[in-house]
């Protein structure tokens, strides 16, 4: 089935036989003359051949071509999408929770499509995701709707449907709901009022849901649960993932699910190095907050040491200080025992110290030090310390008074105490607090000012039970009774573990609702809807009893997903709550069923409007052949396309190749070009006259096109606008210094000194030059005496350095010789500011172009000019012949041998 | 055909002749009339030459004043005069009907110049006829019937052609037509004129457009008679390649004058008829 987006375009369809008899009457017809000179035609035959009448074949491509174009311009649509003609609201609802996160582009493409049949319709529009707070739905034209939907995201919770069902407008509507599928609380009431102002179309996807439970430790182990709806088959892949040693996010470990009847399994058993970088665990490709299970503290498997002066085995195990601490740590932590000065280098993540009273002076500084850069340390009260003068020891929080406080025995007045409830400050707050405890000793703080600031748990009296100092990163905490139950109940009950759980000594997996309440937590990276952890920036904090819901029922808007901090402790609020359930939502009667699938609708517009280009393209090539001018297009277009003649080129290298040739880099400036010319043409004739090199006529070289192989020697008078080259321009010049070649920069401007223009654009240039380090000319350069022994190096100036490849560093006084032994130093740049084309130049009858100096002077000047070029060309011809002439004597004296 | 229809014709050519003639009359005005001489000695009135006397002349003959200012006798010799016999042939083909833009048919000018021609030809006394209706005569009343004659209107046939055996032997002919049919008919009448001894002319008429072949676009060309068609696709194109047609076509004239003995002249509607009249009336008047 085909629409047409703009039907009305169609019509045009009518012109299409117009333009049949418009066509056919191209060429146009004849105009007739009577003339008598006809008799002299006769038999004249045209010379552009145009066919008396287009062919049919012709005619019928471009009818073709335009119907084409009116069908392309009138956008078909191939299989569009509305079924009934009504023009009834539409509401199209989505989900919008965690669920639908992995083929959201669908749904959002489904709702799209959607509002884009409304649209055609004329329908008005409203789209709404229930995972946000309701609002009010306003219907609105399909195109203001059609830009919001792309910019949906899904929601890292579920959606809420009690809160929308006041939320409906008035009126009749139909509504297209995209719904995950799954049950939610409140969905079929919400289904139901829908129903009941309109029909209720329910799309689902067919991409399983899966949901990722927290992970709870297990000895020592991940224990993972998975649930995916529908039930489907296949495993999928579980990832650990967290930093690696560089602090890398990446896979630490995958293990299968294997899904049976929806439900799947896995223990990680990973080493505890590895798994304390655990910080979540995703399902692989579910890419959804559901399928991510994050870790905050509860993967941490801590490094505690136990260390107690209490020699093991003397007495009954339960009475052992340390027995019930390794009870309440052993299933989340990493135990280690010895002493202190054992236990800090294998730097654990809290020591406890249970009921150790003074520690030798270098443990005692070892231990503040591990304190000191964020250790935990756990102490305990017990008879030793009781019995021993503690004084003002910086590693406990409060200083003790000399012996203990017991009540409640026999030999006391007062009852044993209960305890107080926890300040406010403190990190135990909201712990309930177990009513058959009691304490009968303690040690007792001093009064101090601190002390109620340091107080944790108090007792009814007021007397401090737990109390804690910050030292440098770390903290040092006090029980002021007894690790075991020798002194009270705490160790009995089940607050001991919560306390230390508080403390973050120790932690169980997952974030206990009851250790949440009462805190404050901070968001700190907060998971979107794909599960994606971002960081939560500064979002206000969070009450404790606001996570302990999303722990127990699953995240909502203001308790997301993500990871909370609180003091030192890290919890994760996941997405998918313990305990959840996934099942199949259940409808109402009466509701349409429909999947994601988007009808195969296609535009059409492009591929005809291709279509009719193409039929032109061919029209274009088959006029030409009607008309007999095909082949003359497909010459004129080979000679276009072809490259120019290359035998300029080889007319150009055969020139250039039969003597020598001096040149110069042409800069497009026709002064600077004529006078280098006419420069070189002088310095030619010089060459000629004085020496046995015999040049031929100069050349100028393009350096971006042509081959700069021939010449031995090029002169480049740099001007203030020289372009810098191209990439390949620098590659050949490079080759060519490589290579052997020379080039003579002159910036002409010794008048100006070293920051003329000139210099800048020569500084341009040599940058991309392959060029060694240069020194002016030392008196020694063979330069000075390839033929003519010269100090100095005049052009039209005089006062200009002349600058040559620096001589090596060691090079060294040859014996006898008023020179250094130089080598192979044929510098392959040669940088001048003398302006030696204008010294040279000379005219066509071979006089002097321009003035060099004034007189006679002027005149020796140029003839210095004249003897720097026939030098300068010796050195590029000969090389280092004359310096090797240092070895004249040595060779004369080995021949004499 | 009614008596109105009838009158309106007869109207139309009585209308038509005066101008013509007064036409006629004026270009032959235009033309400085000089004694028909035959440019040799023979009979006639005016000095052609004093020759000296040789056996066999009559006494008579000898220029006795001239004689006797030297010691030779000489004959003197007249300028050979006679009236000559012209036959003009007027092409009466329908490609003659063709005129350019704003401009008279060539018939008309082929017409004017006959007339003009015989206006001159009939005063100086020689005899003047039309190929193939009058034999030459001479006389005024013989203008009349040569206007007639000329007045008639053309015949259908595209080109016409000089018919065989109307050429008075010895005389002279002038064909104005513009030679633009088959050269057949005209190489055979030449060849018969140049064996009866007839000298003449051949002066093309030509409409300028008909030089300069001014159309272009698709075109078809029919003949004015409508035997012969050619179409064009572009006749702009063809411009170059006609006229080179129309050159050779003149150069063969030209060829064939010469051959025959004859002399050729292209003259175009477009420009003065004097200058053709004064070429052909000097054209007759030699040799």
């Amino acid at each position: 089935m085909i629409g047409f987006a703009s039907p009305l375009i169609l019509l045009a369809l009518v012109a299409v036989p117009v333009l049949w008899f418009l066509l056919r009457a191209i060429p146009p017809a004849p105009i007739k003359r009577r003339f008598p000179g006809v008799a002299l035609m006769l038999g004249l035959v045209d010379e552009d051949r145009q066919a008396a009448r287009t062919p049919w074949w012709l005619l019928a491509l471009r009818m073709l071509a335009v119907t084409a174009a009116i069908l392309g311009f009138a956008g078909p649509i191939l299989n569009p999408q509305e079924t009934a003609l009504t023009r009834t609201p539409l509401l199209v609802l989505l989900d919008g929770g965690w669920a639908e996160a992995p083929d959201w582009p669908q749904r959002l493409a489904k709702a799209q499509s959607l509002v884009e049949g409304a649209g055609r319709l004329g329908r008005p529009v409203a789209v709404a995701v229930l995972a946000d707070a309701p609002q009010a739905i306003t219907f609105q034209a399909a195109d203001q709707v059609q830009g919001r939907i792309s910019g949906l995201t899904p929601r890292p919770w579920l959606p809420q449907f009690m809160p929308w069902v006041a939320a409906l407008p008035e009126g009749e509507f139909d509504t297209a709901w995209v719904s995950d599928g799954l049950s939610h609380e409140g969905r079929p009431v919400l289904a139901v009022a829908l129903q009941g102002r309109g029909a209720l179309t329910v799309l689902t996807g067919t991409a399983p849901v899966v949901a990722l439970l927290p992970a709870t430790t297990e000895s020592g182990k991940l224990k993972v649960a998975a649930l995916r709806h529908p039930v489907g088959e296949g495993p999928q892949t579980l990832i650990a993932r967290g930093p690696d040693p560089s602090g890398q996010d990446r896979d630490l470990a995958r293990e299968t699910l294997n899904f049976a009847g929806g439900k799947a399994e896995a223990l990680l058993d990973l080493p505890p190095e590895l798994r304390n970088r655990v910080t979540r665990l995703v399902i692989e490709g579910a890419g959804s907050a559901g399928a991510v299970a994050l870790a905050g503290d509860s993967f941490k498997r801590r490094k505690i040491a136990l260390v107690s002066d209490a020699a093991e085995g003397e007495g009954l195990q339960l009475l052992a200080p340390l027995h019930y601490l390794r009870q309440a740590l052993a299933p989340s932590a990493d135990l280690i025992e010895g002493a202190v000065a054992d236990v800090v280098p294998a730097k654990p993540d809290v020591i406890v110290l249970a009921d150790v009273a003074t520690l030798p002076g270098a443990e005692a500084e070892a231990l503040k030090a591990w304190v000191e850069k964020g250790g935990l340390l756990l102490r305990f009260a017990g008879p030793r310390m009781a019995a021993a003068d503690m004084g003002d020891d910086p590693l406990m929080p409060v200083r003790l008074r000399a012996g203990g406080l017991t009540s409640g025995g026999a030999m006391s007045w007062g009852a044993p105490k209960g305890l107080a409830d926890f300040p406010d400050s403190s990190p135990f707050r909201g712990l309930a607090l177990p009513t058959e405890m009691t304490v009968k000793t303690q040690v007792l703080a001093e009064p101090d000012p601190d002390l109620p600031d340091r107080t944790l748990a108090a007792l009814d009296d007021g007397t401090p039970l737990v109390t804690r100092k910050t030292l440098g990163l770390g903290q040092v905490v006090l029980f002021h009774v007894t690790a075991n139950a020798e002194w009270s109940d705490l160790a009995l009950t089940g607050l001991f573990v919560q306390m230390l759980e508080r403390l973050a000594v120790s932690a169980s997996g997952g974030a206990a609702p009851g250790s949440l309440i009462g805190l404050t937590w901070t968001p700190k990276r907060l998971m979107d809807g794909f599960g994606t952890l971002r960081d939560a920036g500064g979002l206000a904090g969070v009450p404790g009893a606001t996570l302990a819901r999303a722990v127990r029922g699953g995240t909502f808007a203001e308790a997301p997903p993500g990871l909370y901090e609180s003091e030192t402790r890290v919890v994760a609020i996941n997405a998918v709550p313990e305990g959840f359930i996934m099942a199949e939502a259940g409808w109402p009667e009466g509701v349409t069923r429909g999947d994601l699938s988007l009808p195969q609708e296609r535009a059409l517009k492009g591929p005809l409007l291709a279509l009719a280009l193409a039929l032109m393209a061919v029209d274009i090539l088959a006029t030409l052949q009607v008309s007999g001018r095909l082949a003359r297009a497909a010459v004129l277009l080979l000679a276009l396309a072809l490259p120019h003649d290359a035998r300029a080129d080889d007319e150009r290298a055969i020139a250039a190749t039969q003597g020598v040739v001096l040149a110069h880099v042409l800069t497009g400036d026709a002064t600077v070009d004529d006078t280098a010319q006419a420069g070189l043409q002088g310095l030619s004739d010089e060459l000629m006259y004085r020496t046995a090199v015999e040049p031929l006529a100069p050349m100028g070289v393009d350096i971006e096109t042509d081959e700069l192989a021939f010449f031995p020697f090029l002169y480049w008078p740099v001007t203030a606008d020289a372009p810098v080259p191209s990439a390949e321009a620098f590659a050949k010049l490079n080759r060519y210094l490589r290579t052997g070649g020379m080039i003579l920069f002159d910036t002409r401007d010794a008048e100006y000194g070293p920051n003329s223009p000139e210099a800048e654009a020569l500084r341009r240039i040599a940058s991309g030059l392959d060029i060694p380090p240069l020194e002016p000319i030392p008196e020694d350069h063979v330069l000075t005496r390839t033929f003519y022994l010269l100090q100095t190096f005049p052009g039209r100036f005089s006062e200009a350095t002349l600058w040559v490849e620096a001589a090596p560093p060691d090079a060294a006084l040859a014996e006898g010789m008023p020179f250094r032994n130089l080598n192979d130093g044929v510098t392959p740049v040669v940088i001048g500011a003398n302006d030696y084309a204008s010294a040279w130049a000379v005219d066509g009858d071979g006089l002097p172009l321009l003035p060099v100096g004034r007189g006679m002077a002027g005149e020796e000047q140029r003839e210095y000019a004249y003897r720097f070029g026939i030098n300068l060309i010796m050195h590029v011809l000969t090389g280092n012949y004359k310096s090797d002439q240092v070895h004249v004597p040595a060779l004369l004296e080995r021949l004499g041998e | 055909m009614s008596l109105q229809d009838l009158r309106a014709r007869a109207e139309a050519l009585g209308h038509a002749l005066p101008p013509l003639l007064a036409e006629a009359e004026r270009l032959a005005q235009a033309v400085v009339w000089g004694e028909h001489g035959r440019r040799r000695a023979g009979r006639g009135d005016d000095f052609w030459q004093y020759r000296a006397a040789h056996a066999g002349d009559e006494y008579r003959s000898i220029d006795w004043r001239h004689s006797a200012r030297s010691d030779g006798a000489y004959v003197r010799e007249k300028e050979w005069q006679s009236a000559q016999r012209v036959t003009l042939w007027v092409d009466p083909g329908a490609s003659m009907s063709f005129a350019g833009q704003g401009r008279a048919p060539k018939s008309d000018r082929a017409r004017l110049l006959a007339l003009a021609l015989a206006v001159l030809l009939l005063r100086g006394g020689e005899q003047v006829g039309l190929a193939g209706a009058e034999r030459p005569r001479a006389g005024k009343g013989q203008m009349l019937r040569l206007i007639e004659r000329l007045s008639l209107d053309l015949s259908d046939a595209d080109y016409g052609a000089p018919l065989p055996g109307s050429f008075s032997a010895q005389g002279r002919a002038v064909f104005l037509s513009d030679f633009l049919g088959d050269l057949a008919p005209l190489q055979a009448a030449l060849s018969e004129a140049s064996a009866q001894g007839v000298r003449g002319l051949l002066v093309q008429v030509l409409d300028p457009a008909e030089e300069d072949f001014p159309f272009s676009g698709r075109t078809v060309f029919t003949s004015m008679g409508g035997s012969l068609t050619h179409e064009t696709q572009s006749a702009g194109d063809l411009r170059d390649r006609y006229l080179a047609r129309l050159a050779e076509r003149k150069a063969r004239l030209a060829d064939l004058a010469r051959a025959a003995g004859w002399q050729f002249l292209s003259h175009h509607t477009g420009d003065a008829a004097q200058s053709a009249l004064l070429w052909a009336y000097r054209g007759l008047e030699g040799r």
